[in-house]
């Protein structure tokens, strides 16, 4: 067997980011404490001429290369993009907090690259062995990154739960895969769905397979009932890191997703479309009822985070190519919300406070209108208020479930956020209409105020113009 | 029943038996001593599998690398384990019951309609000259080198993310500086002092 090497070119994203993710490894090593900030630049450059290398690819055919481990296609070239950006746009969030706190090390990018390119190789998964290891590399770079501030006690507690908990899910996926092994005989994708295609006597064990293989996914995403981690491990973690993980690997579980349950098992339909339906209405509820009791607001997106996997969910279910694209823009309209709300928090906390209650959002219009009016759209956004991208996002996923006549999921999805409105319109309150409790002025360095405008604008922008990445969701898909 | 049959039972056994008291006994020494055990006897089994490599590789590594690492450590640390396993019993009774339920329904799942010996084909014996090691060579770096890379760059994040954990300079640690140990002279070391000799008692 040979490999020529147009075999190749189709993972020039993931060769470049390896490549450059060693060269910031050793660069770091021979820089001093001061100098630092070169393995943030270089670490920046990565990502985003990464981002241009997969963005080149988003015109070019579905290839499988390398034994059918590795699938490059549209929706692999427009999820990549968007992953390295939004990794991007987390990496500019962090810089300052980990310089306030003594925890700028070259190590957290070194990872956070690795967490990337896990991601990559789980999005262009053509094989269950690529997804499995895909999602190890990405799990064992964040399980890390929590755990990097290592004198704080909370974040080597949350580290340990996301551990554990993440280590059982790894287990529960595998052991769903190598069923589906015993029963289809074959790892590659497109095999095993043309086994899944003509069940024969082995349904039974096919839909035995499925159910370990949507608890696995279940627990990455974070859905009730496999949600349990999810406040613990964004309330525990270092701000940035929380930032990082509730942002770009939800595009990655969405790809994963994709990838399992429509490519590999899509003739089970039937089945995980039920399966999926428990899953959204209970992170629907729950994560909307409780964010409603909390007080910290990283445990309050938390749980928000887990009402809006309840949403992505609902466009997977549909079954559709418009509830596909749908979720799709879903995964990556959330990303770009949500690294603004957790920016939000590093932008108010500074050296020995961080700013995680909600009491710590009084007054800020008094402190900074400005910011205080992005923290608005913000979180309009995540309500899914127009003219904001939120609104779009639930609405082409509504209007998909509506399309296969499950209206009353879609009753209850509305009703839901309804209720979950209530809490992202009491942080507006306190910003807007309480007295602040502290009158110093926000200090805070220029590239995070250009940061937080720009993600804040683009939430808005793509709000009152969606339709340019709608359509692109669409396409990739066809 | 054959011998392979007699064989294979007699390791089956005493895999369970060991994997058991790995969870059961109270020493952690004795419990890293069965978990050896009980990769010989899954070794064992490897073996009647035609799986030699594979058999030699998980005693060579597992045994004598990470096991014997293991076991350093359990040595190293006195941690106390009465206090972790206070609970064993208080949740043995419910933990049993979810156990046997989801034996049950696995084995009714998975029983042997499923992969018994009608539904899947037993494979084909191999000669004595077939090689096992090279059947898995020549897969390894061509069909699976996609694989193979991204479980290499796994163990590099894990040799990453335990330096970056663990590493760190404190203000008294102790360490060897070369150059100072090489340039070092007899009188940095060695003081002679001069003493004057006790007299003798009686």
């Amino acid at each position: 067997m040979t490999y020529a090497l147009s075999d190749f070119t189709p993972l020039a994203t993931e060769i470049f980011l390896l490549s450059m993710a060693c060269v910031v490894l050793i660069v770091d090593v021979f820089i001093s404490d001061e100098r630092r900030v070169v393995s943030y630049v270089l670490s920046q450059l990565t990502l985003l001429v990464a981002a241009l290398i997969s963005w080149s690819m988003l015109g070019n055919d579905t290839q499988v290369v390398l034994s059918g481990t590795f699938v490059s296609d549209p929706m692999a070239a427009l999820l990549k993009t968007s992953i390295l950006l939004v990794t991007f746009g987390a990496f500019l969030y962090s810089r300052s907090y980990l310089v306030e706190r003594n925890i700028f090390r070259g190590e957290f990018y070194v990872l956070g690259l690795f967490a990337v390119l896990g991601m990559l190789v789980l999005v262009s998964a053509h094989s269950l062995l690529t997804i499995y290891l895909g999602l190890e590399l990405l799990s064992l770079s964040l399980y890390a990154l929590v755990a990097f501030n290592r004198d704080s006690g909370d974040a080597s507690e949350a580290a340990m739960k996301y551990f554990v908990l993440g280590a059982l899910a790894s287990g529960m996926l595998l052991y769903g895969i190598s069923m589906l092994y015993g029963a289809t005989g074959s790892l590659d994708i497109a095999e095993v769905s043309r086994a899944v295609a003509t069940p024969g006597e082995q349904g039974i064990l096919l839909v035995f397979a499925l159910c370990f293989v949507v608890t696995g996914l279940a627990f990455k995403f974070g859905a009730v009932p496999f949600h349990m981690w999810v406040p613990d491990v964004y309330q525990g973690a270092p701000t940035p890191v929380t930032l990082f993980i509730g942002s770009a690997p939800k595009i990655a579980a969405f790809a994963m997703a994709m990838r399992l349950l429509t490519e590999a098992l899509g003739g089970l339909f039937a089945d995980w479309q039920d399966m999926l339906i428990i899953l959204a209405v209970l992170s629907l509820v729950i994560g909307n009822v409780i964010a409603i009791a909390q007080t910290n607001i990283k445990r309050m997106l938390a749980y928000s985070a887990i009402s809006h996997v309840g949403f992505l969910l609902l466009g997977l279910l549909a079954g559709t190519t418009e509830g596909y694209s749908a979720a799709m823009f879903y995964a990556i309209t959330y990303a770009l919300t949500a690294i603004g709300g957790f920016g939000m928090i590093i932008l108010l906390s500074r050296a020995g406070f961080e700013a995680d209650q909600l009491d710590d959002f009084k007054g800020m219009n008094e402190r900074s209108p400005w910011f205080a009016f992005m923290m608005l759209i913000l979180m309009l956004s995540m309500a899914g208020v127009p003219p904001t991208v939120g609104f779009y996002a639930k609405l082409s996923v509504l209007q998909a479930v509506i399309h296969v006549d499950i209206v009353w999921l879609a009753i209850v999805a509305v009703f839901f956020s309804i209720i979950g409105a209530f809490y992202y319109i009491r942080v507006i309150k306190l910003m807007y209409f309480d007295a602040p409790e502290g009158d110093e002025p926000l200090a805070v360095s220029p590239d995070l105020q250009i940061a937080m405008s720009l993600n804040s604008l683009a939430v808005l922008y793509l709000g009152i113009f969606p339709g340019g990445l709608l359509a692109l969701c669409g396409a990739v898909l066809t | 029943m054959d011998f392979e049959r007699f064989v294979f039972y007699v390791f089956a056994v005493i895999l369970v038996f060991a994997a058991g008291r790995v969870i059961t006994v109270r020493n952690p020494v004795h419990a890293a001593l069965h978990l050896v055990l009980a990769f010989f006897t899954c070794a064992g089994l490897w073996m009647l599998l035609e799986a030699e490599f594979l058999a030699i590789i998980l005693v060579l590594v597992y045994v004598g690398a990470v096991m014997v690492l293991f076991l350093f450590v359990v040595m190293m640390l006195d941690i106390n384990v009465s206090p972790l396993r206070e609970g064993f019993v208080k949740y043995l009774p419910l933990g049993f019951t979810v156990a046997l339920l989801i034996f049950a329904e696995m084995f009714l799942v998975l029983g042997v309609k499923n992969f018994g010996a009608e539904a899947v084909a037993i494979p084909a014996r191999h000669g004595a000259d077939y090689s096992n090691t090279r059947e898995l060579g020549s897969v390894l770096y061509t069909d699976y080198v996609y694989p193979f890379e991204i479980a290499s760059v796994i163990l590099l994040v894990a040799i990453i993310a335990a330096i970056a954990l663990t590493m760190r300079r404190r203000p008294g640690t102790r360490s060897q500086d070369p150059v100072e140990q090489v340039a070092v002279k007899r009188e940095d070391r060695v003081r002679l002092v001069k003493m004057q000799s006790e007299e003798k008692n009686g």
